[in-house]
């Protein structure tokens, strides 16, 4: 409780109201204000989040810091909150990013400033709900609801085919949603009357009606993740996403689709789930080293990033479905890692391209010359997207491989491939933009990190290490969750 | 102080340096930086000699440091185990980077990056020593990569050099190629061990000595294809042939981390990890024999290469690839001790030449070619004596460090009844002739004969554009190779001799390279002087046979003198010294004569030609296929417009009945009621 407060709510509602307050400031003559409350807004967002760290107990499995009131008593939905260790490393995580973007795009951001701060901050508390969410419509409203702030993001400070990538933004995601609220309505139904997403997990299910439940989960989620072949939405969305709505949608975007399928598909439809384990497998086997050869080849940096970001996520999906210990705690620390890792990157680029305007790899060359402290920043998050030890890249993807490799040793090799392939594209990225003699003009003009700049990489290279080194801490809020979900996902729910 | 603390002091003083050198490098100044970070490594070496001693006098240590991660019934730790290979190696690693801590203070004196390469090499230092001080594979892997990461950002040190930021790409991205199969062992052992950690595998492996791996679809030995796979990593690493190619390219970093990196230490970890897995390697004869002739391949092939080559820094390259070749047949002839004794005695001696080297290119300005260079040994007389010494150990001269462990793997490998070995013998004793060759083909060009530096400025340049397309053919953006660093002495001007801190550890280097090898035969070969670190079976006897054969390193040198391998490194030397001294038009001779072999060698066997075709050119077009016709025409082109313009197409159909007009709407009105009566009437 926070001033008897309960903290959830707290964490949801405090940013959104910020938002409406960053909003009343109105328009630009007021962007200092703007700038300042949200800023005020994003820290303290933060902050109510810890306490959901320093009070969670890893001992247990059970939903806490629970928050349940009635809301639509007529369909028996409640307004009903609560977070185990699956979900709530990552309400500090978006908390976290909300603080990121917020200081990311204070100078950058010149035009409708109290617009864009209040998107983030919306986007935030929204998030928050998504992952705190226990009631199936509540879960829905959230969801669905998160669309419209990065659909704003992209289509008004985006680049020049904006409208494109967020129509296909838009219309990829809705799509998906559109059959979960039917899988949603049906679980209604034969539960006898209740949308808690917990008596979801205990209901029994016909094969038959699993396999639809997971089929229209599937489109829902994995569009989100995204998973081959859904995941061309994402590289437009990226491209054109300004600096901060890409570092959003990369590290918490992403991970709401994985989310799902840990929050859904799988302990709600055990038996569709292991049947259809196969061909998830395949298609995250084809992510990681089809996206990973595309990713080698693309001529723009957010691009690049994009489709690795893509190839990255497909150790996530790999982990969940290989349904071991190993491979679901990995999924869960790479999509932590992940989310440091791929906003850091984008955070990078968009430090080039607020000084060149560019995102063309071939527009750079020679930059370590001219920005010798942000080369270094850049090399450790290089470094970090090829998976090297000491990062936190490598722990998810080294425990999803041990995970693969005790279910089929040729899984493990074909997500191995991402050792070379994902050194290889991060690495030749790195040598074109930053290494080489200073190419152009334009790279002689550039000039170094400043304060703001370095303040905000050198946070996220405290996580990326910290995590690398030490994740036992992360780890241990993992356990208890992940193996009751292990338990949950073993049993049949086949009517008897 | 507890004997414990040192070995915390041990690597992360080197990594504090590292720190304080990286972050506050710039606001302390040169000379400040250079103190603290030497004062640490230094630091590190009393600790690693105070551990070598409480080792010797039979303490060991195996324990964790802290617990990296739990994962189901699994428990990853990061510990250390400290037994006599391990304490060697420390010695051997703390020792070399000191020499070339103190070293880069004259080498680098000029370089712009001054404290960052003083940070790098400190860093560097940590790595190896986590490695070599790991007690369990997965912080073995740590430092496997992280010296990995270390390397790749001291070869493209000088990162405005396209030909450095190729190389160092290359590297990395070769070494991966060996961290893939490395890292797939390991999985393969914690799926059927449960444990990543050394002790619990090693108690356990002889109760899976008969198991089929678990890899569907092939019916391989358990350990064999666990070795393999873990000796697919030591073959990036320690550069085995075919994963050899990235280390010639590697001489674009500055020469101290040539010695220390790509000849001393880092590429001699594929040896010790072969060496600490002894107990599992020593139950798959197959493995080993994979390993043997790998490494003979090794060490002859890539000692031809050496003879052609005109730069100093890839003549030595080459010679390191063989030497590694060398170790590696060791190691699978079952002589391990043999393996690690090597390791150190080169160590020692090719940081010596390796440094000698720089001293040399110091001297000539940064010019690297030996046939610019010729009579040094006026000039430079430390460097001379040194490197004549350095160049005596690693033809293994009887009484030198290199003889006494050259000498061993030899008869080792002539004792083996692996398959294979005969192969091994034959590689190993031709090497000898090999490596006599071209070692004093470059010293009799480097220190003696006609000077050839300063005055020929108009001829060189053609020459040196062309030893530049040798060392460099098939990445396309280093036409412009950079002549900052390539300038070489003016007309007139002399070589000079180096200052103290260059020279120091050369005479510093040059004792061990004597001695070490004399002195340390008998006890680390022979006295049972890695205890329970190595473990080798009762059927690969070939250590007992040595030893039987041994009496005395006095002995032993003596009796060189009636064996074939010495006959062999004179007949290597003398015609060094007819073809390069006396006679030069014959070498010339024998390059047209043979055309063919002289091509064939001058593209080092076509094998960089062909990696960068077939892979780097073959991913690069594989990528281009998949992301345009997989991504952009069928995903994106035909599923996700497509559908979009099929909506389209058809509202565009549709659309044309909401004209606006009052009679249209009734003229559809009226066809709908009518088709709706004629089906109710139908039925």
């Amino acid at each position: 409780m926070i001033f008897g407060l309960p903290v959830i709510s707290v964490a949801i509602w405090l940013p959104i109201l910020f938002g409406m307050l960053v909003l009343a400031t109105g328009d630009d003559k007021n962007a200092p204000m703007a700038r300042l409350l949200a800023l005020v807004g994003s820290v303290l967002g933060f902050v109510v989040t810890l306490p959901l760290y320093a009070g969670f107990n890893t001992s247990t499995s059970a939903m806490q810091f629970v928050e349940l009131h009635d809301w639509i008593n007529r369909f028996n939905i409640h307004y009903y909150l609560g977070v185990d260790g699956i979900s709530m490393l990552f309400i500090l995580l978006n908390s976290f990013f909300t603080v990121i973007v917020v200081i990311a795009g204070w100078r950058v951001i010149e035009k409708r400033v109290s617009q864009y701060m209040a998107a983030f901050l919306v986007m935030s508390g929204i998030v928050n709900g998504v992952f705190a969410a226990l009631d199936a419509v509540l879960f829905y409203v959230f969801w669905e609801a998160m669309l419209i702030p990065m659909f704003i993001i992209i289509g008004v400070w985006g680049g020049p085919n904006r409208i494109y990538a967020t129509m296909k933004f838009f219309l990829y995601t809705l799509l998906g949603s559109l059959l979960m609220l039917v899988a949603l309505i049906y679980l209604y139904n034969i539960t006898g009357g209740s949308f808690s997403i917990l008596d979801f997990h205990r209901v029994s299910i016909p094969m038959t009606a699993q396999m639809l439940i997971f089929i229209a989960f599937f489109f829902a989620f994995a569009v989100k993740v995204p998973m081959f072949p859904v995941h061309t939405w994402l590289p437009d969305a990226h491209v054109e996403a300004p600096t901060g709505g890409s570092v959003v949608l990369a590290a918490i975007m992403l991970k709401v689709g994985a989310y799902g399928f840990l929050r859904f598909s799988m302990p709600i439809t055990p038996d569709a789930s292991h049947k259809m384990a196969g061909i998830m497998i395949a298609l995250s086997l084809i992510a990681i080293v089809y996206i990973g050869l595309v990713a080698l080849m693309q001529s723009d940096m957010k691009k690049l990033v994009a489709y690795s970001s893509i190839s990255h996520m497909g150790f996530v999906t790999l982990g969940l479905f290989i349904f071991n210990a190993y491979g679901m705690e990995g999924a869960l620390m790479q999509m932590l890692s992940h989310g440091f890792v791929a906003g850091a990157l984008f955070l990078c680029i968009g430090v080039l391209y607020d000084r060149m305007h560019s995102r063309r790899i071939a527009d750079y060359g020679g930059v370590v010359n001219k920005m010798p402290v942000f080369a270094a920043f850049f090399m450790l998050f290089a470094m970090a997207n090829s998976g090297l030890p000491g990062t936190s890249a490598f722990v998810g993807e080294f425990m999803v491989l041990m995970g693969a490799i005790k279910v089929n040793f040729w899984y493990a090799f074909g997500a191995a491939t991402t050792l070379i392939f994902g050194a290889a594209y991060t690495l030749w990225l790195y040598k074109r933009v930053i290494f080489g003699k200073i190419a152009n003009p334009h790279v002689e003009e550039l000039t170094d990190v400043n304060a703001r700049e370095i303040l905000i990489l050198a946070m996220l290279t405290i996580f990326v290490l910290g995590m690398g080194l030490y994740p036992l801490p992360v780890g241990e809020i993992l356990h208890a969750s992940v193996n009751d979900l292990l338990v949950h996902v073993a049993q049949s729910k086949l009517p008897l | 102080m507890n004997i414990q603390n040192y070995y915390l002091i041990v690597p992360f003083a080197p990594l504090l340096g590292a720190i304080i050198a990286g972050l506050f490098g710039r606001l302390l100044g040169r000379t400040t930086t250079h103190r603290i970070v030497i004062a640490l490594v230094g630091l590190s070496l009393f600790s690693a000699i105070r551990i070598f001693q409480d080792v010797m006098a039979g303490h060991m240590f195996n324990g964790p440091v802290y617990t990296w991660l739990t994962t189901g019934d699994t428990s990853f730790q990061v510990g250390f185990l400290i037994d006599r290979l391990t304490a060697t190696m420390m010695l051997v690693v703390t020792s070399v980077s000191l020499m070339v801590h103190i070293y880069t203070i004259g080498y680098m004196k000029e370089d712009e990056g001054y404290q960052r390469f003083f940070s790098y090499i400190s860093l560097f230092t940590f790595s190896m020593l986590m490695l070599v001080m790991s007690n369990n594979f997965m912080q073995l892997f740590f430092g496997w990569e992280a010296v990995g990461l270390v390397s790749y950002l001291l070869i493209g040190f000088w990162y405005t050099r396209p030909t450095a930021i190729y190389a160092n790409l290359k590297a990395f991205l070769v070494n991966r190629v060996g961290d893939f199969g490395f890292l797939l062992g390991i999985g393969l052992i914690l799926k059927v061990f449960g444990t990543l950690d050394y002790a619990a595998v090693f108690a356990n492996v002889a109760n899976h000595a008969n198991d089929i791996a678990p890899i569907p679809g092939m019916s391989v030995n358990l350990l064999t294809a666990i070795c393999i796979l873990l000796f697919i990593g030591a073959m990036g690493k320690s550069a085995q042939f075919p994963l050899h190619v990235w280390l010639p390219d590697s001489m674009e970093g500055p020469t101290p981390i040539s010695a220390l990196i790509h000849a001393a230490t880092m590429v001699t970890a594929g040896i010790f990890m072969v060496a600490r897995m002894s107990p599992v390697f020593e139950l798959s004869d197959a493995a080993l024999s994979f390993v043997m002739v790998i490494g003979a391949i090794t060490a002859l092939f890539m000692g031809f290469l050496g003879i052609i080559q005109n730069d100093i820094k890839r003549v030595i390259a080459y010679s390191t690839l063989s030497q590694l070749g060398y170790m590696t047949v060791a190691l699978g002839a079952s002589a391990y001790p043999v393996a690690i004794f090597h390791l150190m005695t080169h160590a020692f001696f090719k940081a010596l030449l390796f440094l000698a080297a720089g001293s040399v290119i110091i001297g000539m300005h940064h010019d690297q070619d030996i046939r610019n260079m010729g009579g040094l040994r006026k000039y430079m007389p430390v460097t001379w004596i040194t490197s004549l010494i350095g160049s005596l150990a690693l033809i293994g001269t009887p009484f030198f460090s290199g003889f006494y462990s050259k000498d061993s793997i030899i008869e080792a490998v002539g004792h083996s009844h692996l398959a294979g070995s005969g192969f091994a013998y034959f590689s190993v004793v031709a090497g000898v002739f090999v490596t006599a060759f071209y070692s004093f083909r470059m010293y009799f060009l480097v220190f003696h004969g006609k000077e050839r530096f300063g005055h020929q400025k108009t001829e060189d340049r053609g020459q040196n554009t062309e030893a530049h397309h040798d060392a460099h053919d098939g990445d396309h953006d280093n036409e412009e190779v950079s002549h900052d660093h390539h300038h070489g002495l003016a007309p007139g001007q002399k070589p000079h001799e180096s200052p103290w801190v260059v020279t120091l550890p050369l005479i510093l280097l040059a004792i061990p390279s004597v001695m070490i090898g004399y002195v340390a035969i008998e006890p680390m070969l022979f006295g049972g002087y890695f205890k329970d670190a190595i473990y080798i079976a009762q059927n690969h006897e070939v250590m007992q046979e040595l030893q039987e054969e041994f009496h005395g390193s006095f002995a032993m040198a003596l009796h060189a003198f009636s064996s074939l391998p010495l006959w062999l490194a004179i007949a290597g030397v003398a015609s060094a010294a007819v073809f390069y001294l006396k006679r030069p038009d014959i070498p010339a001779a024998i390059q047209k004569r043979f055309h063919g072999i002289y091509t064939l060698l001058d593209n080092k066997y076509y094998f960089d030609r062909f990696n960068d075709w077939f892979y780097a050119g073959g991913a690069r077009m594989l990528s281009s296929f998949l992301g345009n016709v997989g991504d952009k025409f069928l995903i994106d082109g035909l599923v996700v417009n497509g559908s979009a313009n099929l909506v389209g197409r058809f509202s565009g159909v549709v659309r044309r009945f909401q004209s606006g007009y009052i009679y249209h709407y009734a003229f559809t009105m009226i066809v709908g009621v009518f088709v709706l009566l004629s089906i109710r009437n139908w039925f």
